[in-house]
């Protein structure tokens, strides 16, 4: 239980000081390179490492670059509904979170055995 | 294009929007780990990557822009839509350093953890710097 507040604590500063960072920088699209930010890898692997030990950790890590790629269609997607169909901004970034799952999940399975 | 900080940006944002994002991070923080447990590593390493709090952030970029628009007697719906795209376009760029971050946490944190999260830290800040100046070059 501590363990998951102290998750949640550690996530929630983390989180909030990427998005008030990007908040105070210009242009735009230089501030959004903070919308991707390793914020809950950075209050949550320490813990990881402590609790379940260094390769758990190193195999997050490598999942972690396919969630990356499965992030930046996810953002390209959300950028493409703004754009070009006009989306709110909130329907745009819910609706393409398919995207996220479908790209994350899909290429796991393709190159992962679970562990 | 010069890159510029301006903290007063951060009147903008009211204190529910801040305590918003705090939640939103910290139960996803929470949830990541969640997952690792159940599902293990492999899996919970994927929601590292989650865009846990982008829709709040958009949606709020999108909101302020348009506010700040209609102050001034403009149209402000499209321009607040395009200043959320351009942040999914950041976003999309710091995705290569956030692969950056992965690939030094896989294969270094075994030997060392707190190098490893600073020199993954220290990556993604660099990959991230560098996919938005090769962006603006092409």
């Amino acid at each position: 239980m501590l363990e998951y507040a102290l998750r949640f604590l550690a996530g929630g500063i983390a989180v909030s000081a990427f998005a008030a960072l990007g908040d105070t920088l210009r242009p735009k699209s230089f501030a959004g390179l903070f919308g991707a930010a390793p914020s809950i890898a950075l209050a949550t692997l320490l813990i990881t490492v402590s609790q379940k030990g260094a390769p758990f950790a190193a195999l997050e890590g490598r999942s972690m670059i396919v969630g990356a790629f499965a992030l930046a269609a996810y953002s390209w997607v959300v950028c493409v509904l703004l754009k070009k169909f006009l989306l709110s901004s909130w329907t745009a970034t819910i609706a393409a979170l398919v995207v996220w799952f479908v790209a994350a999940l899909g290429i796991s399975a393709a190159l992962f055995q679970p562990s | 294009m010069i890159v510029q900080f301006k903290p007063s940006a951060l009147r903008q944002t009211r204190w529910c929007e801040y305590l918003i994002r705090f939640g939103l991070g910290g139960a996803m923080t929470v949830v990541a780990g969640l997952i690792a447990a159940r599902f293990g590593p492999v899996i919970g390493g994927l929601f590292l990557a989650f865009p846990a709090i982008f829709p709040a952030s958009a949606t709020l970029i999108e909101k302020h822009v348009r506010e700040r628009k209609e102050k001034a007697g403009l149209p402000g719906a499209r321009r607040g839509k395009e200043a959320a795209a351009l942040d999914a376009i950041g976003a999309a760029l710091g995705s290569v350093g956030l692969a950056a971050f992965g690939l030094v946490i896989w294969l270094m944190i075994v030997q060392s953890s707190g190098w490893a999260l600073g020199l993954a830290a220290a990556s993604w800040l660099a990959v991230a710097m560098l996919a938005w100046r090769v962006r603006r070059w092409l």
